[in-house]
């Protein structure tokens, strides 16, 4: 009997070895934003078309490029989310992998909101106060000090005055980046810190914009690895904090969040299309170009995504918190032709 | 010390000391099984409370004309041209069949058909399509359909949803809501039970309400039947040997050492191995419950061992030296009397380890089994081992992650559906045990 179950194990073993052979099914993974729109027009694709629905992971944008630059081959994935454009470095690991041809897909712009508890008071921010929050280093008097601001009034007097503590979206993530581009680094200039940073390191623009996103270590901004559930949920027992969301998330979560504005522009579809908002950063996806041909759909998925019926403004995605992208055509006409970066 | 000099029926402050040190060890411990229970019941009442409106969900019934015009404009119900009828173009249909519903239920509102078509569940067009495409013929007939409504609408008519909580919301409205007061006044929208929630697939962000777990139970199912298949019969001959046939030096001591600490390694090496080894290496599909399986048995193999060694050593040796005494090789021996006797130990031994594999989520993480994933349910045995799929704890952590609050009542349910599973093996275990268990 036992043998007969073990010959039955290897039989299971070598049907899968060469069923791996063939795989009809695309692979996604990547950023947790770009996540559910990803799995929205999955599951539309898997229904209107005869291909199985495809499979997409989350866990990070960089996690995604990461697997995405393993290989080419049937266990590699076909498609990486990512909420900020490829590295440099990134396209390199991914040439060193064999990964060459890369198709890339800008399929919208998303907002970055700061909202804090719903019960808790209103905030109208500017770059320059969560430079001033929450910056290692801020100017004090024309000198650069370690950061002493403990309550947003002290910050800016306008604000109310509630103890300090953020909770922003971890280096794993591209939020991260956009965060410290579009807020931080804009508020060190707004507040001057930029230029004294500069005077001080003799002039050297890229070690100033380095030392002005060094934040505070002292447990008042706090970096969140997980999801904006887990955001969500630190405000909820700490009606204190402010998180970092998107906007896609907030619109689901309006009885629990209460929005701030940004330089006196509330975040909505419509503000961050215009550019009121400021703070909004394009998501992409990237396709691996040589599984084109290996991968039944893969094209027709990337079509499809990019339908003006699925990414254009009036489709689900943009329903869901998406910024649809203006030259839509153009990413359109680009993904037809298969064209790659470069 | 001083003699007692009392009579031995009334005690002394000594003996009433200990006593009373008695009485309180006593309360001590009923206090820890008393605090054990309370945090049980907390635990239960949680999970019940949240988890329960999962299982209902609240449908609209519509009458939709399937217009010829809209599905087929050709007329001659061709499936390939009709399946290029995208879900987008059911839209129109929903739109016509709510404004029917506006008429003939008298409902007063200024909302126009469209946002009334709006409280159903993005899921309905699909579910329309699939209807037609299964059957052409249905085309040009007016057909009655319950449909799902969306998640907002049905978190009111569970009471997670009201008035106040919408005022930003940006996906219904208030003058929606009053509408649906006179939907479920007219009994056109019921809360009823949901067995979909029970045997459905996942679904996408924006379809909280479509969202089943039945198709992530059958990927639990499939790894549950691979760690069965291959742990079972090499951790019963691995025991039997080191307990039978191992002769007892420095090797065995350290392959016993080694099991022991094996059944210790925390589940996440397990997983990168598996990738390694079982994804990078033998090429075998990402996401597939078979590669699940094999993590999972790595995993199992230890716990299995272990409990059964300890259910062959708890067979008194007297059986044993009984059969070898008549004659019989070491092999019968072991086959005749020492299994049979031992099996409903390994038996438990098996279930448990099974039970603990199947709450596991760390290693199916980094296989690819965590993710929008269990949308399609398999067909075939061949597809439920090998195409992609989640697992219960998997299928629970995902939908704990994603933005919509009525994906958080789902997650909970999920919970109920796993902690049956739980609890219906562990049944198993202790009926095997009872039934079969015998005492020397």
């Amino acid at each position: 009997m036992t043998m007969t179950r073990l010959v039955a194990a290897a039989a299971i073993l070598t049907v899968s070895a060469g069923a791996a052979v063939a795989r009809d099914r695309i692979q996604i993974a990547g950023s947790s934003t770009v996540l559910p729109y990803a799995s929205i027009v999955a599951e539309a694709f898997g229904e209107n078309f005869d291909y199985p629905t495809p499979v997409v992971e989350s866990g990070g944008s960089s996690a995604g490029l990461k697997r995405f630059c393993e290989g080419v081959g049937e266990n590699t994935i076909d498609i990486a989310n990512a909420s900020r454009p490829i590295k440099s470095s990134e396209i390199e690991a991914c040439a060193a992998a064999g990964v060459t041809e890369i198709i890339e897909v800008r399929i919208g712009y998303d907002g970055i909101v700061f909202a804090s508890d719903k019960s808790g008071a209103e905030f109208a921010f500017t770059p320059a106060d969560w430079f001033g929050a929450l910056s290692d280093k801020v100017l004090v008097e024309g000198a650069l000090v370690d950061n002493p601001n403990t309550s947003w009034a002290q910050v800016n007097p306008a604000l109310p005055d509630q103890p300090i503590l953020a909770f922003i979206p971890g280096t794993k993530h591209g939020t991260r980046e956009v965060f410290e581009e579009k807020v931080i680094l804009a508020g060190c200039e707004a507040t001057g810190a930029f230029d004294a940073i500069m005077a001080e390191n003799g002039g050297d623009k890229k070690e100033a914009e380095k030392a002005c996103m060094i934040l505070r270590t002292d447990g008042l901004s706090v970096d969140i690895d997980g999801d904006y559930t887990e955001t969500l949920a630190r405000i909820s027992s700490n009606p204190n904090g402010i998180g970092v969301f998107g906007l896609s998330f907030y619109e689901s979560n309006t009885d629990k969040l209460r929005v701030a504005t940004m330089s006196g522009v509330a975040p909505s579809v419509e503000t961050i299309a215009n550019g009121d908002y400021p703070v909004s950063r394009p998501l992409y996806f990237y396709i691996k170009a040589a599984h084109l041909a290996e991968i039944p759909g893969l094209k027709d998925y990337a079509e499809f995504f990019l339908m003006d019926e699925v990414a254009g403004p009036d489709g689900p995605l943009a329903e869901y918190g998406l910024v649809s992208d203006p030259e839509l055509a153009e990413t359109q006409a680009a993904v037809a032709e298969e064209r790659l970066m470069n | 010390m001083t003699l007692r000099s009392k009579s031995l029926f009334a005690a002394d402050p000594h003996i009433q000391s200990r006593k009373r040190a008695d009485a309180r060890f006593k309360l001590y411990g009923l206090a820890a099984i008393l605090a054990g229970l309370a945090l049980l019941a907390v635990l239960l009442g949680t999970v019940i409370g949240n988890g329960l409106g999962a299982f209902q969900q609240s449908y609209l019934t519509l009458e939709v004309e399937l217009l010829e015009s809209k599905l087929d404009k050709n007329g001659n119900r061709d499936i390939e041209e009709i399946k290029k009828v995208t879900t987008f173009g059911y839209d129109p249909l929903l739109t016509a069949a709510a404004e029917r519903l506006i008429e003939t239920q008298n409902i007063q509102t200024d909302l126009r058909a469209k946002d009334i078509a709006k409280l159903l569940s993005k899921s309905a067009v699909s579910d329309l399509r699939d209807f037609v495409v299964a059957d052409t013929s249905r085309i040009g007939r007016t057909v009655s359909f319950d449909f799902l409504v969306n998640a907002r609408v049905d978190g009111y008519l569970k009471g997670r949803v009201t008035r106040e909580s919408i005022a930003d919301d940006k996906m219904i409205s208030a003058e929606q809501l009053d509408a649906v007061d006179q939907l479920v006044a007219a009994g056109a929208l019921v809360k009823r039970f949901n067995l979909d929630f029970i045997l459905g697939s996942d679904a996408s962000d924006q379809r909280p309400e479509a969202a089943g777990i039945g198709t992530a139970m059958l990927g639990s199912l499939a790894m549950m039947l691979v760690v069965l298949v291959l742990t079972l019969p090499v951790g019963v001959s691995a025991s039997i040997y080191l307990e039978e046939f191992a002769p007892k030096n420095r090797l065995t001591d350290l392959i016993e050492v080694n099991i022991s600490n094996l059944a210790a390694v925390p589940s996440i090496v397990f997983g990168i191995l598996g990738l390694a080894v079982f994804i990078n290496i033998l090429h075998l599909p990402m996401s597939a419950p078979l590669v699940g399986g094999l993590v999972l048995s790595l995993m199992t193999l230890p716990t299995i061992i272990i409990s059964s060694r300890a259910a062959m050593k708890s067979v008194p040796p007297s059986i044993r030296d009984a059969a070898l005494g008549v004659g019989a090789s070491r092999m019968q021996a072991v086959f005749h009397h020492v299994l049979p006797l031992a099996a409903p130990g390994i038996l438990t031994g098996t279930i448990i380890g099974l039970a603990q594999a199947l709450g596991e989520t760390a290693p199916l993480l980094l296989i690819g089994m965590v993710g929008f994933i269990a949308s399609t349910t398999p067909e075939t045995m061949g597809d439920a081992l090998l195409a992609p799929n989640s697992a219960l704890p998997a299928q629970i952590f995902e939908w704990a992650k994603r933005a919509d609050p009525a994906f958080y009542e789902r997650a909970w349910g999920g919970i109920i559906v796993l902690l049956v599973f739980l609890v219906a093996m562990n049944a198993v275990a202790i009926l095997l045990r009872r039934r079969f268990e015998r005492r020397w």
